[in-house]
């Protein structure tokens, strides 16, 4: 572990803490501290649960069994729609701080904290994860580590902030079309969004339940792979939460690329994008050695995704928008009002079509074991721009940031997102494993960091 | 087709009791715009009658 903890990766500061070099306490008080500096630049944290994580931190250093505990120490902080006990879930709304405090923590931080993490805080986002850009009218916007000017993307943008920021070696957030791959690719950290039903999300805010996936931030693929370790498991409180034995990924990361089969996207996921995305793309698939292929009616499952999203959610806050509209985010509460119109024909329609795209997606994964696709279409945008170009076509940036990670979390494939540390901002590419494959996913993620074709590249701070 | 929309949208707010103040209604209905251009790329897609939807998503 390096002297400044907070460049020090989860598993050095939890071998550190492990094996007494250093305590949990003074993990703890280091990163508090860094945290107080740097998000006054940065704008991460809607809540810094000092008290708590000192006590939890106390804790750690007396437990008998702290040399067993996989995350001893470990500082971690989650997006601010997971249940805190003691706080409102915020879910980057106005309207949920009049909510109950929560009784008890999410089910995901419970198992982190079993495993000895130390929560110390919650994290900015999108109001009510529908959001690409990291912006939040009540909160402020999350800021980007690598240009405090720029977006961290959305909606998990607090947890992008304070991974690629330092504050924090681990984060939680959540990813409907995009929100965990989107902040890791602006903000040059990893992500993993996992299969749609591996983690549960029990106790956190959903958007879109059909779609909603939870998952891990981390600067390297070992604490990726070491924090979605930790929190896997059956859990009968989510109903889309599925029955299986534990997979560990952790002990297959070093099995290096020997029998694995790589392909990149082609057609819809090179259109659009920028010569930064492309680049990454094909330093990434030219170090894998990867074949092209074409992933049929991606244009087609983006637009059933969009349709998707926005009935759904529409759905969920439609009590919310007749009793007290004005108190939404504009931006948010116009789409959802006219997601509540449309008709529900077309609802079936998209829904139908997901079943069919599924199908025809899973019969890739006969030829190849994982499909490589950018993760966003360009590098941080400025802060409020409203606006890029893609292709020659001036388009909105807020909807359009998910243009290559809502056609595969549609039908809730595994993806690991990976930065590439292009100058002078980094951009994500996607490695997109076929279900229940995320150990394929993070082994590939692990070769191309050890290749040093992708790092967390340190910002300037 | 603008004027339908504008007529399809007052009905639907007022259908579903939705708060739509004046000033709201220029971002609904573009936004419902682009929700309906999204719905035509998949709406006819040319799928089965016995296609299911999956309404409860299993990977």
């Amino acid at each position: 572990m390096s002297d400044d903890v907070t460049w020090s990766s989860a598993a050095d500061i939890a071998a550190a803490v492990q094996s007494g070099k250093v305590s949990a306490l003074e993990v703890t008080e280091q990163m508090l501290g860094v945290i107080d500096k740097r998000n006054r630049v940065l704008n991460a944290f809607t809540a810094v649960t000092d008290e708590r994580a000192r006590a939890r931190a106390k804790a750690i250093d007396a437990s008998p069994d702290k040399a067993k505990l996989s995350l001893a120490g470990v500082p971690f902080a989650v997006k601010n729609l997971f249940d805190i006990e003691g706080l409102p879930t915020l879910a980057g709304s106005k309207i949920n701080r009049a909510r109950t405090p929560a009784p008890r923590d999410a089910v995901l931080m419970e198992r982190l904290e079993a495993a000895g993490a130390v929560l110390v805080g919650a994290l900015n986002m999108g109001e009510y994860a529908y959001d690409f850009t990291g912006e939040n009218v009540h909160d402020g916007p999350s800021r980007n580590p690598h240009d405090p000017e720029r977006m961290t993307g959305g909606s998990s943008g607090g947890s992008g902030s304070a991974v690629g920021g330092g504050m924090v070696p681990l984060a939680l957030g959540s990813d409907t079309n995009g929100s965990i791959r989107v902040p890791s690719s602006l903000c040059g950290i990893f992500g993993l969004k996992p299969t749609y039903g591996r983690l549960t999300r029990t106790r956190s805010f959903p958007f879109v339940a059909s779609l909603d996936h939870l998952g891990p931030f981390a600067r390297t693929v070992r604490d990726l792979a070491l924090s979605y370790d930790t929190m896997q498991g059956f859990d009968a409180e989510d109903a889309a939460c599925v029955d299986r034995p534990l997979e560990s990924t952790t002990p297959f990361l070093e099995q290096g690329l020997d029998g694995l089969r790589v392909a990149v996207a082609g057609g819809y996921f090179r259109k659009g994008a920028s010569p930064e995305a492309l680049s990454a793309l094909d330093a990434v698939a030219k170090a894998l050695n990867a074949r092209e292929v074409e992933i049929p009616e991606a244009n087609r499952a983006r637009s059933a995704a969009y349709v998707i999203t926005t009935t759904e959610g529409a759905a969920l806050h439609l009590e919310r928008l007749r009793r007290q509209a004005n108190d939404f985010d504009p931006a948010v509460r116009d789409r959802l009002i006219a997601g509540a119109m449309i008709p529900s024909t077309l609802v079936v329609k998209a829904q139908n079509f997901r079943r069919w795209y599924r199908d025809a997606v899973l019969a890739l994964f006969k030829d190849c074991d994982a499909i490589l696709a950018p993760a966003t279409p360009v590098t941080a945008p400025k802060i409020g721009q409203v606006n890029f170009t893609l292709d020659g076509i001036e388009m909105p940036v807020r909807a359009n940031m998910g243009l290559y990670t809502q056609p595969i979390s549609f039908i809730g494939l595994p993806v690991v997102a990976v930065p590439v540390p292009l100058k002078p901002l980094p951009i994500g590419v996607q490695i997109i494993a076929a279900p229940w494959r995320e150990d394929v996913a993070l082994r590939i993620a692990q070769a191309l960091e050890t290749m040093g074709v992708v790092a967390a590249p340190r910002p300037a701070l | 087709m603008a004027d339908k929309l504008d007529d399809f949208i007052d009905a639907a707010a007022g259908a579903l009791d939705l708060p739509l103040e004046p000033a709201w209604k220029p971002a609904v209905k573009a936004n419902l715009e682009v929700s309906l251009r999204h719905a035509a790329a998949f709406a006819d897609f040319p799928l089965p009658d016995e296609a299911e939807p999956a309404p409860i998503f299993k990977a």
